[in-house]
């Protein structure tokens, strides 16, 4: 029979039904960080359960608010340090090696096609980008995962994104994703996993597969997945070098993840992006997109380049590419976080950090910190951000504050203008 | 089991987002407890005071489609839990945030939309909700009038409630 690709992961991971249509999986990797993981270690050590079922599988990161900014995210970073060492998990990175866990974990090698993947944040369907499943939960589920190995999950029904047409020029992933949300609406996929395929997919490097896949869940999506290919197993190679004979029996492994031709979607949606513009949101949902052109010259305060969804080194480029030799607006703080130590380095050898140090940005270590407002760039009350992440919420980098979610070539260009900017026109 | 039941606190918005409910700057906190004081402190909305009576008492929230997205945050389901409400009522919810007010063992019932609608008739007075798990059925009552509403619930979610939650039953089993 025609299987989607999350069918196949569930069939072959599948330990039990306890009830029809409850599906509880094997897990491949379970991973972790300082907020949502504290709580589940206390929790556990109260039972009487200070244990893991496979140290090999659990990788672990301090990554929110990094180095702590205060005496409870101090305490919350040595609650999983000390975790880490007693349960003798050999992949935790801590200060100086850590990195936003979305970034640093397929930069690790990590992940796989076929892996089944969970950890406490929405945005590990980011990792859907390898083909794998891969869903945040909450903190009864990783306790769960932690112990014993397993998630229990309904079947999300697979939701078929195709993506054809050539991608204008200064439009990036970033516009792709904020369309298909735009497009599906907050709930448009819920208990659904969204297949991203077709060919403007099949040419995106891994990190922008990665931007596609980190926004899913703003659709309301259990994962976003793309079929493994040769894109992926580049990526991969030095990690799988020493199990396979060449790229191209990689390749053929992988490949047993992909859909089958004829496979059942629940749905199938074809966007053409021939005629996408940059793209912006308005408000406060990350449904409520729009084109760059309906919302030029509205003014922020701050700009923000990070993140799981874009604080990836292609993204450094993009945005580095204008703001060489230019300098920023004078109104505008512009804060630049690359998501990982090895994007930090990597930028730094191309001379990029340069380039956005002297246009007048602020450089900071790797941490997901302003994203979701807790450190490095809180906005005040009616403060303006443009940001390169993934979530509007009223508030979301600050109380009172607006956090408008765009492209880094869109960012950047808002830098230098002050004001929101069509990186077309620049 | 828990309890569930009692005075309603009517939230008319689609998309009430974990940032609304628990904002992230309370996620330093450790202990469940200590999230309860900040429920839905930023939640705007017509009529809503998150520091008022209605929220103090309610035990059960009805809510608009697509309740608790965003971020997969437990904090969430806690800070209800923290303030007494171990039940809300929606169109539909985001997924994490369901499984985990089921994972706790707290209920998060969804109805079809003019059920919803039915309920909401009832806000503008003192409307309390009593549950009848066995029977499937709730009842809303205000000022003299009452509804009775049926729900299913079953399976995997109907276990987890009687259970209080998925940590005893996966720990258990597995
Ligand atoms: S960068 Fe932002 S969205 Fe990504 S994991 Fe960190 S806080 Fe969450």
């Amino acid at each position: 029979m025609a299987l989607t690709l999350v069918e196949k992961i569930f069939n072959s991971h599948l330990r039990d039904e306890p009830f029809p249509g409850t599906k509880v999986l094997d897990l491949d990797v379970v991973m972790c960080h300082e907020i949502t993981t504290p709580i589940a270690i206390n929790d556990l050590m109260a039972r009487g359960l200070d244990r893991v079922f496979d140290a090999s599988k659990i990788k672990v990161v301090i990554d929110h608010v990094t180095p702590a900014k205060d005496s409870k995210t101090a305490q919350q970073a040595k609650i999983l340090r000390d975790w880490a060492r007693r349960q003798r998990i050999h992949d935790f990175f801590d200060v100086g090696r850590n990195g936003v866990c979305h970034a640093l974990f397929p930069e690790k090698g990590f992940i796989r096609p076929g892996f089944t993947v969970i950890m406490g944040d929405s945005h590990t369907c980011t990792h859907g980008a390898f083909g794998a499943f891969a869903a945040g939960v909450g903190t009864t589920d990783l306790e769960v995962g932690l112990l014993k190995g397993v998630c229990a999950f309904r079947e999300p029904r697979t939701l078929r994104i195709h993506v054809s047409g050539t991608l204008p020029e200064h439009t990036y992933a970033k516009d792709v994703i904020l369309k298909v949300i735009q497009t599906l609406t907050v709930n448009g996929a819920t208990d659904r996993v969204i297949e991203f395929g077709g060919p403007v997919v099949e040419a995106m490097s891994m990190e922008s597969r990665m931007t596609l896949c980190n926004m899913a869940v703003e659709a309301g999506g259990t994962s976003g997945v793309c079929m493994p290919d040769m894109t992926t197993v580049k990526y991969l190679w030095p990690f799988v070098e020493k199990e396979y004979e060449s790229p191209e029996a990689a390749l053929q492994d992988f490949s047993q993840w992909r859909s089958d031709e004829g496979c059942r979607y629940e749905q199938e949606l074809q966007i053409d992006v021939t005629d996408l513009e940059p793209m912006v949101t308005d408000d406060f949902k990350p449904d409520q997109v729009r084109p760059v052109s309906e919302m030029e010259g509205r003014p922020v305060d701050q700009v923000y380049i990070g993140s799981c969804t874009n604080g990836r080194l292609e993204d450094l480029r993009v945005a580095a590419k204008f703001l060489e030799g230019q300098t920023i607006a004078p109104s505008v703080r512009g804060i630049l976080s690359p998501a990982t130590p090895k994007i930090f380095r990597d930028a730094e050898d191309e001379g990029l950090i340069r380039i956005f140090l002297d246009s007048g940005f602020c450089v900071t270590n790797p941490t997901c910190g302003a994203c979701l407002g807790m450190s490095n760039g809180v906005l005040a009350p009616g403060e303006v951000c443009a940001a390169t992440t993934n979530r509007n919420f009223n508030g979301r980098m600050g109380k009172g504050g607006m956090v408008h979610l765009m492209s880094p070539a869109t960012a950047a260009a808002t830098a230098l203008r002050g004001v929101i900017t069509d990186p077309r026109k620049l | 089991m828990k309890s569930f039941g009692g005075p309603v606190l009517f939230l008319d918005r689609t998309d009430i987002n974990t940032d609304e409910i628990i904002p992230a700057r309370y996620l330093t906190e450790i202990s469940r407890e200590a999230l309860g004081p900040h429920l839905l402190e930023d939640l705007k909305l017509e009529g809503f005071d998150p520091k008022g009576d209605a929220i103090r008492n309610a035990r059960v929230i009805v809510a608009r489609r697509n309740f608790g997205c965003g971020s997969s945050r437990e904090h969430a389901p806690w800070a209800l839990e923290a303030n007494g409400i171990t039940a809300v009522i929606a169109p539909s919810f985001a997924r994490i945030f369901r499984q985990n007010m089921f994972n706790g063992g707290l209920l998060a019932l969804e109805l079809p939309e003019t059920a919803v609608d039915l309920l909401f008739q009832f806000r503008k007075e003192q409307a309390e909700i009593s549950f009848d798990l066995e029977g499937q059925r709730l009842t809303i009552a205000a000022g003299g009038h009452q509804e009775e509403i049926a729900f299913s619930l079953a399976g995997f979610d109907r276990t987890l409630v009687e259970a209080e939650g998925w940590l005893g039953f996966a720990a258990a089993r597995y």
